[in-house]
């Protein structure tokens, strides 16, 4: 589990996150949403340290990150999985060679045992066989499944998703919601995701966490935000006119 | 102030760099790959430079020496001098940090704006150290190397150009290559070399690594990599210069 404490960020006199509180669960998909510049990328950037908090907590199952040492955090990160939005994806490796970076890294496996890990988390992304592509040879929907395969490849406890939709289709987004959801369950990890897309907050959300403005706004499921009488939460949820047709099309019948 | 700023901030990533790696095994891979990346691709270019100038400094010094007290040996002389004291040390090295830096710079610098570089932290890796200590290595290693073939490519290119042209014959060239040689001059030569190298490579990585921004920011990134190397490169081999020949 991961817990954040008051945390609050300023870039100058911005203050950009402003005493966030939040639980994020073990085994289940926890979501940050909220509009573009509201803070939700820089609470996951504070989260795994890479931003600085002004003050308050995140606990990394009890172990307060900021204020660890060099080596105790490096500990931490072996931990944690990340998918990044644009894939993150070292270009100069194959698709194989990025999902064994980690593996490389920091385990004493043989090369058999590596690649054995390597093609499992080939496969469990739908990405079996394509172990020599390079990532300027893959659609933005199989980079970021890619990264998907190499965050997972070091068996991570912590699993951190920015914007893991954005850019693709809606068909494959819901492959990767799926992906998620699933490893998540399989590998009982703490999943953290960003979205903007509701269709993830309504399918995965099993707890999510609404931002407005650099404050906690609203919390709760997926399904509950339908229900939600918040009014910057609804104009979020309901900005397109298209989402509002459905739902009422949906509460109607 | 900035520049005490940049200072600062350089020292501090160098420090860094230098930290105990994580895995020594993946970091010699590194190393063997930047030598191939930073240094054998750097191969054709300097040959071409290396030999083409030899030559030209032959014509020209032939050209040069018309007195009847000049011995014609003297052009032999004269470039292996200036091969193995400023040409090939410090000439060659100004052009390597205009293909190695600029190349170091854009690519920790494309790292950098596509999350890369922040994959490689939230790793547990210490993405100074394993991004820049392998470049760094490399170039130390096999700058010295590149610059040899260079001396060999100069002299031997002065010797075909001046036969070729008859401006020298092959028994002055060769007695003038092998006149008054003193083996501390290659000493300077290769301490000039070692410190252009790092200087090459630690600039430009610290300019690729601070980028930020897009892709405007990695070719102003690259430019600043080429320029700072470059400048700093004439600073240290004054310093050297004075240093050893003083």
């Amino acid at each position: 589990m991961i817990e954040i404490k008051n945390i609050s960020k300023s870039f100058g006199d911005r203050l950009v996150v402003d005493d966030v509180s939040f639980q994020f669960e073990q085994g289940k998909t926890n979501l940050i949403i909220g509009e573009s510049g509201s803070g939700k990328t820089t609470i996951m950037k504070l989260m795994v340290g890479l931003h600085e908090i002004d003050s308050g907590e995140v606990l990394y199952d009890g172990l307060n990150f900021p204020t660890l040492g060099v080596k105790e955090k490096q500990e931490v990160r072996k931990k944690i999985g990340m998918l990044f939005q644009g894939g993150a994806l070292f270009d100069s490796q194959t698709l194989e060679e990025n999902v064994r970076f980690p593996l490389d890294m920091f385990t004493e496996m043989s090369h058999a045992e590596k690649i054995d890990r390597v093609n499992f988390c080939l496969e469990k992304v739908q990405l079996a066989g394509k172990n020599d592509l390079y990532p300027g040879e893959l659609s933005g929907g199989m980079k970021k499944r890619a990264a998907l395969a190499r965050a997972i490849s070091n068996s991570p406890q912590y699993l951190f998703c920015d914007e893991p939709n954005s850019g693709l289709d809606p068909k494959t987004s819901i492959v990767i919601d799926n992906l998620i959801q699933s490893l998540t369950k399989e590998f009982n990890i703490t999943t953290i995701v960003i979205t903007h897309d509701m269709n993830s907050v309504v399918e995965i959300g099993e707890k999510v966490l609404y931002i407005y403005k650099g404050k906690p706004w609203w919390s709760g499921n997926g399904k509950e935000i339908l229900k939600t009488t918040n009014p910057e939460l609804l104009d979020f949820v309901f900005a397109s006119g298209f989402m509002k047709e459905v739902f009422n099309a949906v509460k109607g019948k | 102030m900035n520049l005490f700023f940049h200072l600062g901030r350089y020292f501090i990533l160098i420090k860094r760099v230098f930290s105990k790696p994580e895995k020594m095994s993946v970091y010699g891979k590194q190393i063997i790959h930047e030598i191939d990346n930073i240094g054998i691709s750097s191969l054709p270019i300097i040959a071409i430079i290396s030999f083409f100038m030899g030559g030209v400094i032959t014509i020209q010094s032939a050209f040069g020496f018309t007195s009847p007290l000049v011995p014609l040996y003297a052009v032999g002389f004269t470039v292996r001098e200036s091969m193995l004291l400023e040409f090939c040390p410090t000439i060659v090295c100004l052009i390597l940090a205009g293909k190695m830096g600029s190349n170091i710079a854009s690519e920790i610098g494309s790292m950098r704006i596509t999350e890369q570089i922040d994959a490689l932290e939230i790793m547990g890796i210490n993405s100074a150290g394993y991004l820049i200590l392998p470049k760094i290595l490399a170039g130390v290693v096999i700058l010295p190397f590149l610059i040899a073939i260079s001396m060999f490519l100069g002299i031997f290119g002065g010797y075909v150009m001046g036969i070729a042209t008859h401006a020298v014959s092959s028994y002055e060239y060769i007695y003038g290559i092998q006149a008054f040689f003193e083996p501390w001059k290659l000493y300077y030569s290769f301490t000039k070399v070692i410190t252009f190298a790092f200087l090459i490579t630690s600039i430009s990585a610290y300019f690729g690594y601070y980028t930020h921004g897009g892709a405007l920011e990695v070719g102003k990134s690259s430019t600043s990599a080429v320029v700072y190397s470059s400048i700093l490169i004439l600073i240290f081999n004054f310093l050297l210069t004075q240093l050893f020949l003083t």
